[in-house]
């Protein structure tokens, strides 16, 4: 009897060594390639730091590098609060456009596979050096003039505009709109990974319910507003913090390329790992207060 | 009369969704399309105002330039390597640590998986510069005396970071693998145990086969951003040649082989350089579209399958 409880136990926590085993790559990654440099990263910040014939010699200088990037250096402040203002018009356009999308992709049609393949397409031509090369290229200035000029382009606004200003539509607002359909082809590029994650869910929801929603005599639009949206509002959540991610480590992100320029080269690896610091616990901050906020509001299911 | 009324509902609403999409399909596709149909320009149709899309006489030149200057096969190659390298690491890595998280119950799995989250959460710059010189001077973290080997110009660092889970983005491929695995039923498990196969083996034979979409999803994300990186490559390899790095300096090399300093400085606002540049991100994304091509079927089944869903 005895032998046999103690065989049970064994087996538990066998399969709970199993489940380490199989996790274990990840453990050693993090302790070793996350957890070592992060704290590395918290003591340089702390100090200046310079390279040797044989390592890196380190000299405390307190919150020096901090004081550095916020008063001396000439952009940071500046880049900083333009990049995240960038991320806050961003996220609200990138999230309803994804979910919009994935609404419309979710629907049967003809051409719907090739549809999903165009719009998934986004996900292979992010490159940095595509974005780089463009913004020096003849064909995209000419382009751009032609935009401002209005005659040709891709995308024209100004019809648009003036319309929405005639209705008297809030000045701020029709800029707004003006601005979004601008960064049209960017907010398309940033979509394609959360109109995936929306897509997912929006199959995830099982069909049963929408009949029985029918035969209540439900309307689409209501079904829509009673049944999709809260199913699927936990996952604007996940969305909220993947767009985020994604904004925040782009290398288009100026304040990503600031960093790099200045600790090769510019103010030096300490400046450069405070900067990063500031820049982080900003972003962590506003992520924070945002999920804060938004998880109030969405519908939990109950398991 | 009312089956009529709903009949033109019907339809107009068709109508509307195709122009959308239609319409935003081309959006996605301009750039692209842009790009190759000046690829095969010369700079004669440039100035040509008659021509608008289509050369007059459609040209391989800029490809050929682009190609030699490239050195095309062998940074192809380089690039292709590394890539495999690292995306294979990934999947294997990711795959193993996935399962790991959903199918076994052991202490502390929530907070190891909240730990895969954060992982995901803070910014590579952050920890950029530490990995750096963890890197340059490596020594096993104090286990090999001295100063330690420079692992840097090498792929070991990618090797490294991607075995165990914490390289570019795979907290969001260990989050894929986990949902996926969720996902499955138990039973086909649950045989092989009673047919005696151990946890490693059942995995092997029974899991693995039957994860291949969430696998699809995950190589193909991989692979297109260790192609497209340049944070990771520049800071591990800072001479490498690689397609990222040559495409930098395409036009720039071109100045140096084929013109004079005079002509250098004219060419780098010149509209022969976006059509050679242009060439030159044909050739650097060729290997990708079609890679997106075989794997699409696959692709867009997957995302219906996989549902990265709780």
């Amino acid at each position: 009897m005895k032998k046999d409880s103690k065989l049970k136990l064994s087996l538990r926590s066998k399969r709970g060594l199993t489940g380490y085993l199989f996790i274990s790559p990840f453990i050693i990654g993090f302790i070793l390639f996350f957890l070592y440099p992060f704290i590395q990263s918290v003591i340089f910040s702390l100090n200046k730091l310079e390279i040797t014939q044989s390592g890196f010699v380190l000299e405390y200088v307190g919150l020096e590098n901090f004081r550095e990037a916020v008063l001396v250096h000439p952009n940071f402040v500046r880049i900083l609060i333009e990049g995240i203002l960038g991320m806050i018009n961003d996220i609200p356009l990138i999230l309803i456009f994804s979910f919009f999308i994935a609404n419309l992709l979710n629907q049967e049609f003809r051409g719907r596979f090739l549809a999903r393949t165009i719009f998934f397409l986004p996900v292979i031509l992010t490159a940095k050096i595509i974005y780089n090369l463009e913004q020096g290229s003849y064909i995209q200035q000419a382009l751009n003039i032609q935009q401002v000029s209005n005659i040709g382009g891709i995308i024209s606004t100004r019809a648009l505009q003036s319309f929405l200003y005639s209705l008297k539509f809030p000045y701020n607002f029709v800029n707004y709109i003006g601005y979004a359909i601008n960064r049209l082809p960017d907010i398309i590029n940033s979509s394609a990974i959360p109109v995936l994650i929306f897509l997912a869910a929006l199959q995830s929801i099982p069909n049963s319910i929408y009949e029985a929603a029918y035969i209540e005599g439900a309307t689409k639009w209501e079904s829509f507003w009673k049944i999709t949206f809260p199913l699927i509002s936990s996952f604007i959540l996940v969305n909220i913090v993947y767009i985020f991610v994604d904004a925040f480590t782009t290398p288009q992100n100026r304040i990503v390329a600031l960093l790099k320029e200045e600790a090769w080269g510019g103010a030096g690896y300490g400046v450069s790992t405070a900067m990063a610091w500031i820049y982080f616990l900003a972003i962590a901050a506003l992520l924070g207060l945002i999920v804060g906020i938004i998880s109030r509001y969405i519908y939990q299911q109950q398991h | 009369m009312k089956k009529y009324q709903h009949k033109v509902i019907k339809f107009s609403y068709a109508l509307v969704r195709g122009i959308l999409i239609i319409g935003l399909s081309f959006i996605i596709l301009y750039p692209l399309l842009l790009k190759i149909s000046s690829s095969l320009m010369t700079q004669k149709d440039l100035f040509d105002q008659t021509v608008y899309w289509i050369s007059r006489q459609p040209t391989l030149e800029n490809f050929k330039v682009a190609f030699s200057l490239m050195n095309y096969p062998k940074t192809f190659l380089n690039s292709f390597l590394l890539t495999l390298l690292v995306s294979t690491a990934q999947l294997a890595s990711c795959l193993v640590i996935g399962y790991g998280f959903a199918r076994f119950k052991f202490r502390g799995r929530k907070l190891w998986f909240a730990l895969v989250i954060a992982v995901l959460l803070v910014p590579p710059q952050l920890i950029m510069i530490p990995r750096y010189l963890n890197f340059r001077y490596f020594n096993l973290f104090g286990l090999i005396p001295g100063n330690g080997i420079n692992l840097l110009g090498s792929f070991w660092p990618f090797l490294l970071i991607s075995l165990t889970g914490v390289g570019l983005k795979n907290g969001l491929f260990i989050f894929i693998m986990r949902q996926y695995f969720l996902g499955m039923s138990s039973e086909l498990e649950e045989a092989a145990y009673i047919d005696g196969a151990g946890p490693i083996r059942t995995f092997l034979t029974i899991m693995v086969p039957h994860a291949v979409p969430a696998m699809v999803i995950v190589f193909l994300f991989s692979f297109v951003w260790q192609w497209n990186d340049l944070f990771y490559t520049d800071l591990f390899l800072p001479n490498a040649e690689l397609l990222p790095h040559v495409l930098k300096d395409l036009s720039f090399n071109y100045g140096i082989v084929h013109l004079t300093a005079a002509e250098r400085a004219a060419l780098l606002t010149s509209e022969f350089n976006s059509i050679l540049n242009n060439a030159g991100i044909i050739l650097f994304i060729a290997p990708l579209i079609l890679l997106y091509t075989f794997l699409q079927r696959y692709f867009i089944e997957s995302i219906e399958k996989t549902g990265l869903v709780e």
